[in-house]
């Protein structure tokens, strides 16, 4: 070669150097929350905690772990609820597209799916609780007629030992998620003329659909449903409302401990949060063996050449428990809804014997602080969420970085359980007087917030035809120009889409509200968890009504504005 | 008897000894103005929180003090917090002022010396306090308050009945157990994790321990395994004819109240005899609820209120704990439409105008009168408290 | 006669792989060269090469000159090389006259007058009334036509096609062709075109460079 070749370099590489920086700087900031909780969990955890003088370093705090009574059964309740719950919602999922050409004809499960994923989990949590409860409204539906009961029966439905409740409640809630992220996937791969080519070498649509479209979209839902399994074997709230008390799960075992007024408890409870972090770790672990497990026998399946087996027909019962568990979930909400006008709704009644407005006007003045602080920190979180995601995703593809790469490194949050790191942040921000500030809930939000506006983004912003921003730049348009002018009218719909995600998940944070807030940063999720341990259902009811039907606005709206906006731009109506 | 006198005795002599004692009250009314209190309290009861929001108006038109109510699903979350703010060195401008607190939480709170210096003894309306026939205004399950926390309600153990369903109601906990097995399902108590599910344990222990005055004193092994075996075999009775056999707890008084609301049971406990009434006026329990006491007395304990060390404006939370003293304060307390919580106050040392408010209250046929409830029974030290918590997971969780 | 595009001894290379080595082309003013060559010969790499829109990935040397400016280095925005696709690449947000703004030159200042510019091309290319039209309504011919001209009223200093006719039916490709290459040469500017088809070498009637 003549000349020596060069890569070629950014116009202006100090600009460059500065944006990657700045960009860095953004995520460990916001990572930092993280960092220190997780040590200000692991000291503690092996008998450092100099505020309560216990100096003693070593494995004392695991040993009373251990010893504590009914640990065993937490420890097998944590797994059985978390991969038994994951597993099933998998299952349904599959079992639903492998069975169904069309979701319902689009729009229809675009209504049925968003109450479900915009509502938090405590609300569809204490939903469920009412729904399923011996006085609840799936008894009270046959009483006293044809079951006969004119007092509930003495049956254990929630709070149930064996976690069946709790196990229910996370299938109900994470099927629409699985749902939604398997449709992304299918997006991206032409599924129908797929399904031809099999069905004309003999394969009728089940098996076509578990044979040749699984194969190919599994890659793209491996890590939502990561993210479900930490989410299940980590929850809190939900397994609060629905799961068993004595004992419960790990993670509502290590808040126990951490807000026990012993406080010599601390280092335990440390140590159960720690284990928890494990217990995820090595579920992921073992869900990857066992992937890769059926991917070997499923190809060896597929080599058989064989059109058909037995099980395959389960799909049509799988499909059928989708419908179930949205049926479920919507029901749960109506009865909150209905709570709320209730002044008395006594055993076996239908429906409420007395209906009142008088909850709504009374609660009106006490509501007025948690929802302000609601939407105000949801809409700041959401803010800020897609402005580093789009400052993220413009950088790193101006330079050429991996972009998928980089988005499941910042989903890296999601798959580690919130308790783990909830004391150490607690002192992190009380050390910086950010405690009990909406500064400080804000920040801690925004380490759950991000992951998801980030990975909603991700895709689209990949989809996004690179030639527009070529021939805005070759007509002359700056970089700035092109992202404002040209890229984020495009990609207008996704954008929504990802600040609605965003909202939702700020309005349904539990522990990093409760403990960030220290307590005087009260959100619609934090009166909801706490009240539903009071005894009245039409103040929770409300609550729940409004925690369901906020991101549920936002979502409408994100829907709507852009049709509205691009009325007149056919070439808008799918775009991105 | 002697020892509560002490300590009455104490809380005069130490409310002299801290530094800003000799304040006379009408500066710490000048400072407390414009000031905000984060008063933390336990969220889980719709009229306490009513009650706290009412407060917040009447101090803000008075005193010029905000309230701000941090409703906490255990009062434990706001010793962590505080716990949390020493850790990281933060010896003012704490996140807390004023907390609702009793028992194992004050406790810990003294041991930890979380807790602002003496200061009842200096709230002007703490003289119309009973300190005589409700000697749990002055000593917190065995600890001397120390003028460390202010009282401000009173709270007795009772059963809630629906007179529609039953109408043998036990008298005591040994007719409780007899009760259980004629109707098996139809009661349950909260679970131990929460106040009153152990105070329920705690009220059979007293009527079943062996030496009830041993129950005074700090547990050990030896006091503690003797104590309490009557108890673990009454209980073992009793276990099997819960509601859902025992297998599962409602986690908290109000979560009890509910299982009664919604017929899931037909008896169940309460610490607050006005509960019942006040809930039939909220529209939380059927009209045919009554209370039941027990034939013999029952535990008793006051609710306080407490500054802590780190109190960013322990003057505001001083006027609003004498505000929650002042008798005009404690008459609107005990209306059932409101709280129905009785009482601190000795009505002999009022007024006859504040007494007059006191008698005009509304009344239900669910409200026990003063003569019904029989006498107050002494909560054990608190370490009796965490044993039964500890002792009782232990057998029966596997 | 003025310089036009001026490529010196460009080499690129990609994965280790060499696409072209030493390509010295000068293309004068109005000139049309056309570029042709098998699919992965490296054809559309040159024409993000010169336009400035290459990926991190490329290696490359050699330099690019344009009215005599030295482009090698620049940001894609600033040097003045418009870019034509197969696909016309409207902005669907967009109305046809927005997408004309777009592209014109910010020297024509004023609303107004940016306005009647635009219009008044528009009626020349045969397409008056279309302003305030969803570019997704139009037609595949007009498509074509709005996209040259939003290109060519961002005066550029030359232009890339990349196989702009290869979707248009056989009718239209070559009364478009003409449509491009009658402007091209009236305002004086080089033009490179890549394409598969001879017949397009053909209408544009000048040099054909093959790359291997």
């Amino acid at each position: 070669m003549a000349t020596p070749l060069h890569p070629l370099s950014p116009a202006r590489p100090w600009r460059a150097r500065i944006a990657i920086a700045g960009l860095a700087g953004t995520l460990i900031i916001l990572l930092l929350p993280l960092g220190a909780g997780f040590l200000g969990t692991v000291l503690p955890a092996f008998g450092i905690l100099p505020a309560i003088g216990t100096g003693e370093v070593g494995l004392t705090p695991w040993r009373d772990l251990a010893a504590s009574p009914g640990f065993a059964t937490s420890l097998r309740l944590t797994l059985v609820t978390g991969l038994a719950s994951t597993a099933l919602a998998f299952a349904l999922t599959v079992g639903f597209f492998a069975s169904h050409r069309q979701l319902l004809g689009g729009r229809l499960a675009e209504a049925l799916l968003a109450p479900l994923l915009a509502s938090p989990h405590s609300a569809i949590a204490v939903g469920l609780a009412f729904l399923l409860a011996p006085s609840g409204w799936l008894a009270r539906l046959v009483s006293p007629w044809p079951s006969g009961w004119t007092v509930p029966p003495d049956l254990v439905t929630i709070h149930d030992p064996w976690g069946i409740a709790l196990t229910i409640g996370l299938v109900v809630k994470e099927t629409p998620f699985l749902v939604l992220v398997t449709l992304a996937a299918l997006n991206q791969v032409d599924a129908p003329s797929i399904l031809r080519t099999g069905a004309a070498l003999g394969y009728r649509r089940r098996s076509a659909w578990l044979k040749l479209v699984l194969p190919l979209i599994y890659p793209q839902i491996r890590l939502p449903i990561y993210i479900v399994l930490a989410f299940s074997l980590s929850v809190v709230d939900m397994a609060l409302v629905l799961g068993p008390g004595n004992p419960p799960t790990l993670a509502v075992a290590a808040v126990r401990w951490f807000n026990a007024p012993d406080v010599t408890r601390y280092p335990m409870a440390a140590a159960a949060a720690l284990l928890v972090l494990v217990v995820v770790m090595a579920a992921i672990g073992f869900w990857r063996v066992v992937e890769m497990g059926l991917a070997r026998a499923g190809r060896r399946w597929i080599a058989t050449g064989r059109r058909w087996h037995p099980a395959i027909e389960l799909g049509e019962v799988l499909a059928t428990g989708v419908f179930a568990a949205l049926a479920l979930g919507i029901a749960a909400l109506a009865s909150m809804v209905v709570w709320s006008f209730a002044w008395r709704w006594p055993f076996p009644h239908r429906l409420p014997v007395e209906w009142t407005v008088a909850l709504w006007t009374q609660q009106a003045s006490s509501l007025t602080g948690p929802l302000i602080n609601t939407i105000g920190l949801a809409l700041a979180t959401t803010a800020m969420s897609l402005a580093v995601a789009i400052a993220a995703f413009e950088i790193l593809e101006n330079h050429s970085f991996a972009l998928p790469a980089v988005v499941r490194a910042a989903a890296l949050p999601l798959l580690l359980p919130q308790v783990a790191f909830q004391f150490g942040a607690q002192v992190l921000l009380v050390g910086l007087h950010l405690d009990g500030d909406l500064i400080g809930v804000c920040w801690l939000q925004m380490a759950f917030v991000l992951p998801y506006v980030l990975l909603a983004l991700a895709d689209p912003w990949r989809a996004l035809d690179g030639r527009y921003a070529r021939s805005a730049a070759a007509l002359g348009a700056s970089q700035v120009r092109i992202l404002l002018a040209i890229k984020l009218p495009i990609l207008l719909r996704p954008l929504l889409i990802a600040g609605a995600i965003g909202f939702a998940v700020s309005v349904a944070q539990y522990l990093p509200t409760l403990f960030a807030g220290g307590g005087r940063i009260a959100t619609l999720t934090t009166e909801a968890v706490t009240r539903s341990s009071g005894g009245d259902r039409r103040v929770v009811g409300l609550l729940v009504t409004l925690q369901a039907a906020l991101p549920m606005l936002i979502y409408g709206a994100a829907l709507v504005i852009p049709k509205v906006l691009y009325a007149n731009r056919r070439g808008m109506a799918g775009a991105a | 008897m002697r020892r509560h006198w002490l300590a009455a005795a104490l809380v005069v002599l130490g409310s002299s000894l801290p530094a800003r004692a000799d304040e006379p009250w009408r500066d710490t009314l000048a400072k407390a103005r414009g000031q905000t209190v984060y008063w933390n309290a336990w969220g889980g009861d719709e009229r306490t929180n009513a009650f706290i929001t009412w407060v917040g108006g009447e101090v803000r038109a008075r005193y010029g003090i905000t309230v701000q109510d941090v409703k906490l699903s255990d009062t434990a979350e706001a010793v962590t917090r505080i716990i949390a703010e020493k850790t990281a060195g933060r010896d003012k401008d704490g996140s807390v002022d004023l907390v609702w607190i009793n028992g194992p939480n004050f406790l810990a709170m003294k041991q930890q010396d979380l807790l602002h210096p003496p200061f009842a003894g200096r709230l002007p309306s703490m003289r119309f306090v009973d300190t005589i026939n409700k000697p749990s205004t002055m000593v917190d399950f065995t600890l001397p308050t120390e003028g460390m926390e202010s009282p401000w309600r009173m709270a007795q153990f009772v059963f809630n009945y629906d007179s529609a369903r039953i109408a043998d109601v036990p008298r005591s906990m040994q007719g409780l157990a007899a009760w259980a097995s004629k109707h098996p399902g139809r009661f349950t108590h909260p679970d131990v994790q929460d106040f009153l599910g152990v105070t329920f344990l705690k009220q059979a222990l007293v009527e079943l321990a062996p030496e009830p005055a041993l129950l005074q004193r700090p547990a050990t092994d030896a006091t503690f395994a003797a104590a309490t075996e009557p108890l673990w075999a009454w209980y073992d009775g009793l276990k099997p004819h819960l509601w859902h056999g025992g297998t599962d707890f409602p986690a908290s008084g109000p979560a009890e109240r509910a299982l009664l609301n919604d017929g899931e049971i037909d008896l169940s406990v309460s610490f607050d005899p006005a509960e019942a009434a006040g809930s039939i006026e909220a529209g939380l329990l059927p009209a045919t609820v009554r209370t039941s006491a027990l034939q013999n007395g029952s535990i008793g304990n006051t609710s306080f209120v407490a500054i802590p060390f780190n109190a960013p404006h322990p003057e505001a939370a001083m006027v609003v704990a004498d505000f929650l003293l002042e008798p005009s304060t404690q008459a609107h307390a005990q209306d059932i439409r409101v709280l129905g919580s009785f009482t601190v106050l000795d009505l002999a040392k009022l007024s006859p105008e504040q007494r007059q408010i006191f008698t005009a209250l509304p009344t239900n046929p669910a409200l026990p009168t003063n003569a019904e409830l029989g006498p107050v029974l002494l909560e054990p030290h608190p370490s009796w408290m965490t044993r039964i918590t500890e002792e009782w997971r232990r057998r029966y969780t596997h | 006669m003025r310089p036009g595009l001026v490529l010196k001894s460009v080499t690129i290379a990609v994965d280790g792989r060499v696409l072209m080595e030493n390509l010295d082309l000068a293309i004068a003013p109005g000139e049309v060269v056309t570029l042709m060559g098998q699919s992965g010969s490296g054809k559309s790499t040159l024409v993000n090469y010169i336009g400035g829109h290459l990926d991190r990935g490329f290696r490359a040397s050699g330099s690019v000159h344009l009215g005599g400016r030295n482009i090698t280095a620049m940001p894609a925005a600033e040097r003045r090389v418009g870019l034509l696709f197969q696909d016309d690449l409207l902005f669907p947000h967009l109305s046809v006259l927005e997408n004309l703004l777009f592209g014109l030159a910010a020297s024509v200042r004023g609303r107004v007058a940016r306005r009647e510019l635009a219009v008044g091309e528009l009626a020349r290319a045969g397409l008056s009334g279309f302003e305030d039209r969803d570019p997704a309504t139009l037609s595949g011919g007009q498509r074509a036509r709005v996209a040259l001209l939003r290109t060519l009223l961002a005066r550029p200093d030359a232009l890339l096609l990349d196989e702009p006719f290869g979707k248009l039916d056989p009718g239209l490709r070559s009364v478009f062709r003409t449509v491009v290459f009658d402007q091209t040469r009236q305002q004086g500017i080089p033009v490179l075109l890549v394409t598969h088809d001879g017949a397009d070498a053909e209408a544009a009637g000048g040099r054909v460079v093959t790359l291997a």
